[in-house]
């Protein structure tokens, strides 16, 4: 019997969530079949209240205006907030579309950030490289879409100053990341440029443990956890709309906070 | 007598409104079993969205609805001077006889175009509660680009905790207002019909 480690004790609340998650992974997958799913209300009914599919097209592209809007409200000199060092949460949860025993390893020594698409000098940056840029780090709040949040201590480089150093078109429209995960998401050139967003290298002061997303993610504390990608491994600059694997299921793009 | 009914705008904003609270409660419910602030989770079957994406995905979008709707509301209602005939004076004293007669059920309904003191109270506060829900919403949703929204809520993780009993209450208030109706319901003929249907209706019978 294993025996009850103090974090079970926390609160229920944990464990409902876990029970939620695993239900929820089932329901994604009846995506377009359930967006309407008024349960016994339509059992009720006899019938789907709605077509499934003309409802799902109008939910989705009431999203892409609502990127619009979050694009427009977006003011490139308004910084989220900061906190004192003594507000960190403690522990910070860890959270992907996978479970913790299937992290992924990433060999630090062998890793290599790849540049693409709309960006001059295109050759791939060894960690040490990184590490070598000037570094600056904040304590920022970690919002998920899930609606909890956790703060936490983030430092590296300022992904605007590493875009120019680069030579990536700053005209562009966004920025994709691919991952070592499998992961991949895309953000919009003006939160790109943002000041307080990192290419991430530690945690807590401490190089970045792959829970977190070993060797680089990127921090942007003005948009939700899932455009926050982890364990980068390549880094694109294009016109084209480039989605993302949470957005791609029906997650707002844009996602900002 | 001159009988003056609800007029055409009051009757589509209302069931436009009750669609839109609908929609936002039941998805609201979805995206909080995401991760609860308390210790209980809405039965599934009751919400809408089938996972958190599709329930997000419904409540940004009847979000519009809503405002959109609260607005136009609003503003006719206030404008034509019918918020300030229809909803005041109310005077506290006349609150507490009323609601003392409600709860005893003598309150006279005989007159069913003026609205008493404890319907005139629950419908301000229902609007006050919708206003409150949605300025709550705003500083969930943008909490980084409206500083001064999030700050009056006490902050992201607070302004959930607001935005979860600004629902609460909502729901309260139609719970309550769907007994009065089921009780008096000769109300709900004036909010679906005209003046004239419901008296050709009635002339019909
Ligand atoms: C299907 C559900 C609903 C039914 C059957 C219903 C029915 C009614 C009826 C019959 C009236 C007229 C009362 C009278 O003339 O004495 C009324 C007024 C009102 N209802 Fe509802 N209602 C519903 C949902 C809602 C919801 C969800 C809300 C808001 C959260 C709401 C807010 C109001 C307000 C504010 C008024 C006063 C409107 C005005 O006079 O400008 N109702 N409702």
């Amino acid at each position: 019997m294993s025996k009850r480690s103090p974090n079970d004790l926390i609160d229920t609340k944990y464990l409902i969530k876990q029970v939620e998650k695993e239900l929820e992974s089932s329901s994604r997958r009846l995506f377009g079949k359930q967006i309407l799913s008024l349960g016994s209300l339509s059992l009720l009914s006899g019938c789907a209240l709605t077509d499934g599919d003309s409802a799902e097209k109008m939910l989705v592209s009431v999203s892409r205006w609502n990127d619009r809007v979050q694009a427009f409200l977006f003011d490139p000199n308004k910084l989220a907030p900061t906190y004192p060092e003594s507000m960190i949460t403690k522990p910070f949860p860890f959270n992907a579309y996978y479970g913790e025993d299937e992290i992924r390893d990433v060999d630090g020594t062998r890793y290599k950030l790849e540049l693409g698409g709309l960006i001059r000098e295109r050759k791939p940056w060894t960690l040490s490289q990184l590490a070598m840029l000037p570094q600056t780090s904040q304590v920022t709040r970690h919002i998920c879409v899930e609606g909890w949040s956790a703060i936490g201590k983030w430092g590296g480089v300022r992904f605007s100053d590493f875009l120019k150093m680069v030579g990536a078109d700053t005209t562009a429209k966004y920025v994709g990341f691919k991952c070592a995960d499998d992961y991949y998401t895309s953000i919009d050139m003006p939160t790109a440029l943002h000041q307080q967003t990192l290419l991430t290298l530690t945690f807590a002061d401490r190089i970045l443990p792959r829970e977190y997303g070993f060797p680089m993610k990127l921090r942007i504390p003005t948009k939700l956890g899932f455009k926050n990608p982890k364990h980068i491994t390549e880094i694109y600059v294009t016109n084209d709309y480039p989605g993302g694997y949470w957005e791609d299921q029906g997650y707002n793009w844009f996602g900002g906070a | 007598m001159q009988i003056s009914l609800h007029p055409r705008y009051v009757r589509i904003c209302h069931w436009v409104n009750a669609l839109a609270i609908f929609l936002m409660v039941t998805s609201g419910w979805r995206i909080y079993n995401a991760s609860p602030i308390f210790n209980f989770l809405f039965p599934k079957s009751i919400t809408i969205g089938g996972w958190l994406g599709g329930g997000i995905l419904w409540h940004f979008a009847a979000m519009w609805m809503l405002v959109i709707n609260a607005l136009i509301y609003l503003m006719v209602n206030i404008l034509s001077g019918r918020m300030q005939s229809k909803f005041l004076p109310l005077y506290p004293k006349q609150l507490f006889t009323d609601l003392r007669n409600a709860l005893l059920l003598k309150l006279q309904h005989s007159d069913i175009t003026h609205y008493n003191a404890v319907q005139k109270a629950a419908y301000l506060s229902v609007m006050l509660g919708i206003f409150i829900a949605i300025i709550s919403g705003l500083a969930v949703w943008k909490s980084v680009q409206f500083p001064l929204l999030r700050e009056l809520m006490g902050g992201y993780d607070n302004a959930r905790v607001v935005h979860f009993f600004a629902m609460t209450f909502i729901v309260s208030f139609v719970m309550i207002h769907l007994l009065m109706v089921a009780l008096v319901p000769a109300t709900l003929k004036t909010m679906l019909f005209s003046r004239k249907q419901v008296i050709q209706q009635g002339a019909d019978k």
